[in-house]
């Protein structure tokens, strides 16, 4: 979670991604970023990241992205 | 048969009558019968087209659903016996076949499409004497092909099952009001509301015939007038050059935004009219402070089917993480980190000025949005350093300027759209800075341009109510804002709106009926 959430804050370091749960839903992530933070999520966790996991749901909060990475990794 | 045709409100009314009249089940399938009449009559021949599109993604769709299925009970039943490895070799398997019947359907749709829309332009620029296949190009191909090929995207990935009665799908991909210039609906969103039984409901249908009223006074008052100045502007680019062309530019700008807008406003209130919620395809987009912000809210629907089917498959997938690997090893973590998604950004702007037309002002006018794009990415530190030093942010001059400035960038680049070939457009931007001719212009020029005084006085008191009303969204639907006062105050307005449209409106002698923009796309 803590890489997450270090991965999150450098793209983004005036917002608390510890609170924030709606991520997308108020555009604070945009496509440019998600692109950005799936290259260091499938660098840092060796995992493959597919199109069709790019949905709001997995990207709304650091949990959300947490839940989403640990699935991948299993 | 055109949205602005007297054909196309009777078979509105006739359509609306029997759709609340007939038993409720019925109702879908009265839609689908009305959406193939409306697109044969444009053409019998487009109706084998779009045929072959509904079957073809029927087809692919209901074997990638069976594919999933026959994975889902075989993973199921051997739950406990098969090893992880034997799991995930099931998996790519099933992935492996259900990929074949997606790639099948995906190349022949766009094989079609292609082929109609694209044979000519790159036949014709190999063999310069070509003279063209002569295909016709089905209405509004470019639209329902999009949308049918996001559903079986969709079905791939698993978002949801696919439909098991080909009809329904067809009604999906055929339904008439978005047929000719969008919006581009999503299965899962459109699909309930389309196949609901439903009963008449007055505010629902009011509702519904005040957007298309609102629709046909943006089109024929102000789209249609201003298209005499504009065509007059960009057809004798020889003799209106210097201010005319940024004259041009604005009109256009105005009149592309009245015309689409319009049209999307009539397709909204005819599926609000029987009771079909489509998606809002715009959001005031000329308030945008920014190129990116303007295309999150101009045509809404072509951008996020080009970023959820084009723009993420393309940065996330394999050989482009790969790509950035290597080059984060090898080079620059930051570079590395960039390259997919300019990549993916190039490919997709390329691709949506294709898709806007086969010729070389589109492949540009794409290419510049997607450079244009990058070039305000890269410059957000530098962006982000002014604020930090000057605290402008907030203030009501620096958002002016930031809306003026967004609004001429695209109308610039929009240029390529207008005049249609490429050396002509950068010939009319050169004469901004070369031909002086703004005394011409004020001294009577403007007069020149196909349109009388009063055609200018209706013209800045239609495009201030349009500027008002857009102004006042910010807080919500006018005509929702409007249902809580009194009820003749709706009355008034609307009987007022509609008596422009028959007294303003852009039709009879010496007008020439004209097709929404984006219908040719």
């Amino acid at each position: 979670m803590d890489i997450i959430l270090e991965l999150l804050e450098d793209l983004h370091p005036e917002v608390d991604f510890e609170q924030c749960n709606t991520l997308i839903d108020d555009k604070i992530l945009d496509s440019f970023d998600i692109v950005s933070l799936v290259t260091d999520l499938s660098e840092e966790f060796d995992i493959s990241i597919a199109a069709e996991e790019l949905t709001p749901e997995n990207f709304n909060s650091a949990k959300a992205i947490y839940e989403m990475v640990e699935r991948l990794v299993d | 048969m055109l949205f602005t045709t007297s054909n196309f409100i009777f078979f509105i009314i006739i359509l609306t009558t029997l759709y609340y009249l007939i038993p409720k089940r019925f109702q879908w399938m009265l839609l689908l019968s009305a959406s193939l009449i409306f697109y044969g009559i444009a053409g019998t021949s487009y109706l084998i087209y779009i045929s072959l599109t509904i079957v073809s993604t029927y087809i692919a769709t209901m074997a990638i659903d069976r594919i999933q299925e026959a994975y889902n009970t075989s993973i199921k039943e051997n739950k406990d016996s098969l090893t992880r490895e034997e799991r995930k070799e099931i998996k790519a398997e099933m992935t492996a076949k259900k990929k074949l019947w997606l790639v099948l359907a995906l190349v022949f749709n766009f094989g079609i499409l292609a082929l109609l829309k694209y044979s000519d332009f790159i036949v014709s620029n190999i063999y310069r004497d070509f003279g063209g296949f002569g295909f016709v190009l089905p209405l509004g191909i470019s639209f329902y092909t999009f949308q049918t090929m996001g559903y079986l995207i969709d079905v791939y990935w698993g978002k949801y099952r696919a439909e098991r009665n080909i009809f329904k799908l067809g009604l999906f991909s055929s339904f008439f009001p978005q047929l000719i210039q969008g919006p581009i609906s999503r299965f899962d969103d459109l699909s309930p509301s389309l196949l609901a039984e439903k009963d008449f409901n007055w505010e629902t249908f009011s509702f519904g015939v005040q957007r298309i009223l609102w629709g046909y006074f943006k089109k024929l008052v102000i789209a249609d007038r201003l298209l005499i100045a504009v065509n007059t502007i960009i057809r004798n680019p020889d003799s209106y050059q210097g201010i005319y062309v940024l004259l041009g530019m604005f009109f256009y700008g105005i009149q592309l935004y009245a015309d689409f807008t319009g049209g999307i406003d009539i397709a909204i209130g005819v599926g609000q009219v029987f009771g079909i919620r489509l998606k809002e395809n715009f959001n005031r987009p000329y308030f945008s402070k920014s190129i990116t912000e303007y295309w999150r809210r101009w045509h809404i629907s072509l951008g996020t089917w080009f970023r959820d089917y084009m723009f993420f498959p393309i940065s996330v997938s394999k050989p482009m993480i790969r790509l950035s690997k290597k080059i984060r090893k090898n080079y620059s973590n930051e570079i590395g980190k960039r390259v997919p998604v300019y990549i993916a950004t190039l490919l997709v702007w390329l691709t949506t000025g294709i898709w806007h037309g086969a010729a070389w002002n589109f492949i540009v006018w794409g290419l510049g949005n997607g450079i244009v794009i990058l070039i305000s990415q890269e410059l957000t530190p530098l962006y982000d350093k002014f604020h930090r030093k000057f605290d402008v942010k907030d203030k009501f001059y620096f958002k002016l300027f930031q809306v003026t400035r967004t609004f001429w960038l695209m109308s610039f680049l929009r240029t390529f759209d207008c005049y249609r070939d490429v050396a002509t457009t950068f010939r009319m931007y050169f004469s901004i800075l070369t031909v002086r001719n703004l005394s011409e212009v004020l001294n009577g020029g403007i007069m020149n341009l196909g349109l009388g005084m009063e055609d200018y006085i209706l013209l800045a008191v239609s495009i201030l109510i349009l500027l008002m009303v857009s102004l006042n969204q910010r807080r919500g639907a006018i005509r929702v804002e409007l249902s809580k006062r009194p009820v003749f105050l709706s009355y008034i307005l609307f009987f007022t709106l509609f008596i422009s449209i028959i007294i303003f409106g852009s039709y009879g002698i010496g007008f020439d009926q004209s097709q929404f923009i984006y219908s040719q796309f």
